[in-house]
């Protein structure tokens, strides 16, 4: 996604530097379409949406029977969830029950739909282009710099930057902890050793708090992101391909050996 | 590039008409499947309620899928998987009180109560409460969980159910299916299917933090089940039954899972 917005960025400069040679490459410019996402990612991805979202929603009327969580510092509460204000504004009373019966029927597509991507990205071994290598987390600070206009150079990725294998990586780790925490909420006698595993029940009730704040954050972030990586990265995910130019590859990295175009 | 030589068409497309068609094709695709989970959520959200019964104020697909849940996570239920303990000095002084429903009337009292059994053959046993005291006391101290989310660390003593139900030689009873307690005004009332009932830790109490039961903790004989969220520990017992049908539940008419278990 990166890639698309330095292309003309590269272009103009070249062109600039090189007046004849803009000419040459839009004759050469052509367009190739490329698959990017699979119909299986694509699938779980926008079926999650919907889900984790009605998943918030009647998490949300399970937490206000008893809002008990905030951020104390040295006794001092700093944030409570949730203000007042933040109930008046929606518009919210006591829904118990009606949380806990959406819960626990979503709970089923939620966790179904997680399984789905995780065994499809097993399988198909594009598990390879999503956990983060040995290098991912040196360069996912280069892409922080990056993306925050710091610094300049673009940082190698293939389908991912460093920093996306770590989010992407993280978000479906995040999944799987929602599914434990929320076992060890939902059936902590039964399963015991799962709610023990956790740090006990209420270790587990805020874990399993703190991840839906997570992908609250992710998702606002996620947002943002795709919104500034534009049109044909967004289209990817629900399309399937990207549209690249094959002569800019050279052109942005031409190799010594190779006479440029 | 699957399509890039379809044969049907004479001329290929060029790549400019395969991304429009592309894109066209599968973003089609895709509002034409999020209307249709867009309709799914409109029908869910709006989809009656159930026929008020033992069960009720819940949409009828998600009741359904509350029952299923319940089969499903009662294959993992064991007599063996025991609730955590604690030493009675982690046990809290002020036990929480949320709910005086059923056990609200003024002029109840205690030494006239006794424990109604409706035996399957049609007897009423009556047992006062100076008996089920001489039965052997079983003490639990154990994190009492409410649906609404708080537990507490709670000390509760007396009788085991499965020891109450074994003394009266009530072995027919226990064949069934569920249980079924309500207070002596019949106006708080819970169902247990058997096996939790029968659990090692699931006991008739009388006395919480040594002493005995106050009116507001349900003097004098109240069900603690440690299996079960709060909802089903049913104070002031007045009267049990047994039968293979779901009896009546106080919460799952009012939108509760029925099943309730931890």
């Amino acid at each position: 996604m990166y890639f698309y917005v330095i292309i003309p960025i590269c272009l103009r400069s070249r062109k600039q530097k090189h007046g004849g040679l803009w000419l040459h490459l839009k004759q050469c410019f052509m367009k190739v379409i490329k698959e990017k996402h699979s119909l299986a990612m694509r699938w779980t991805h926008w079926v999650n949406f919907p889900v984790l979202a009605v998943m918030i929603w009647s998490g949300l009327f399970i937490y206000w029977a008893n809002d008990s969580y905030g951020i104390t510092i040295f006794g001092t509460t700093i944030f409570q969830f949730f203000p007042e204000w933040f109930y008046k504004y929606f518009h919210l009373k006591q829904r118990l029950a009606e949380g806990m019966a959406f819960h626990f029927f979503f709970m089923w597509l939620f966790f179904i739909n997680g399984l789905l991507y995780v065994i499809y990205t097993i399988v198909s071994g594009s598990w390879r282009e999503l956990v983060p290598k040995r290098n991912s987390f040196r360069e996912a600070w280069q892409v922080l710099l990056h993306d925050l206009h710091i610094r300049k150079a673009v940082p190698p990725q293939k389908k991912y930057n460093a920093a996306q294998r770590i989010a992407y990586t993280a978000i479906i780790i995040m999944g799987f902890g929602s599914v434990f925490t929320g076992l060890a909420i939902y059936k902590p006698v039964q399963f015991y050793w799962i709610c023990w595993l956790c740090g006990g029940y209420h270790v587990a009730r805020i874990l399993h708090f703190a991840l839906t704040i997570g992908y609250v954050l992710f998702f606002m972030i996620h947002v943002v992101q795709v919104i500034l990586a534009g049109w044909n990265n967004f289209r990817s995910v629900v399309s399937g391909f990207e549209v690249t130019d094959c002569q800019v590859k050279d052109l942005v990295k031409p190799k010594e050996n190779e006479e440029p175009v | 590039m699957k399509n890039l030589f379809n044969k049907r068409i004479a001329k290929p497309l060029t790549v400019e008409q395969q991304i429009k068609r592309r894109t066209f094709i599968s973003f089609g695709k895709f509002f034409a499947l999020s209307a249709g989970a867009f309709a799914g959520w409109k029908w869910l959200y709006n989809s009656p309620k159930e026929v008020a019964g033992v069960t009720g104020n819940v949409r009828v697909p998600l009741r359904r899928a509350l029952n299923k849940s319940e089969l499903f996570f009662r294959n993992f239920f064991s007599n063996s998987h025991l609730v955590r303990t604690y030493p009675k000095s982690r046990a809290a002084i002020d036990v929480r009180v949320n709910s005086m429903i059923g056990i609200d009337d003024e002029n109840f009292k205690s030494d006239k109560w006794f424990l109604n059994i409706k035996s399957t053959d049609g007897s009423l046993l009556k047992v006062s409460i100076d008996e089920i005291r001489s039965l052997p006391k079983t003490e639990i101290v154990f994190d009492f969980k409410c649906v609404e989310g708080w537990d507490q660390i709670q000390h509760w003593a007396g009788l085991k159910l499965i020891d109450f139900l074994d003394h009266y030689h009530l072995e027919d009873c226990v064949k069934k299916k569920y249980i079924g307690l309500e207070t002596p005004n019949g106006k708080y009332y819970v169902g247990l299917e058997m096996e939790s009932a029968v659990h090692p830790q699931t006991i008739l109490a009388y006395e919480m933090n040594g002493k005995p039961l106050s009116i507001k903790h349900g003097a004098p004989l109240r069900l603690i089940i440690p299996v079960k969220y709060g909802i089903k520990n049913l104070k002031r017992i007045g009267t049990m039954s047994f039968s293979d049908i779901r009896p009546r539940d106080y919460w799952a008419e009012r939108g509760y899972d029925y099943y309730s278990g931890l």
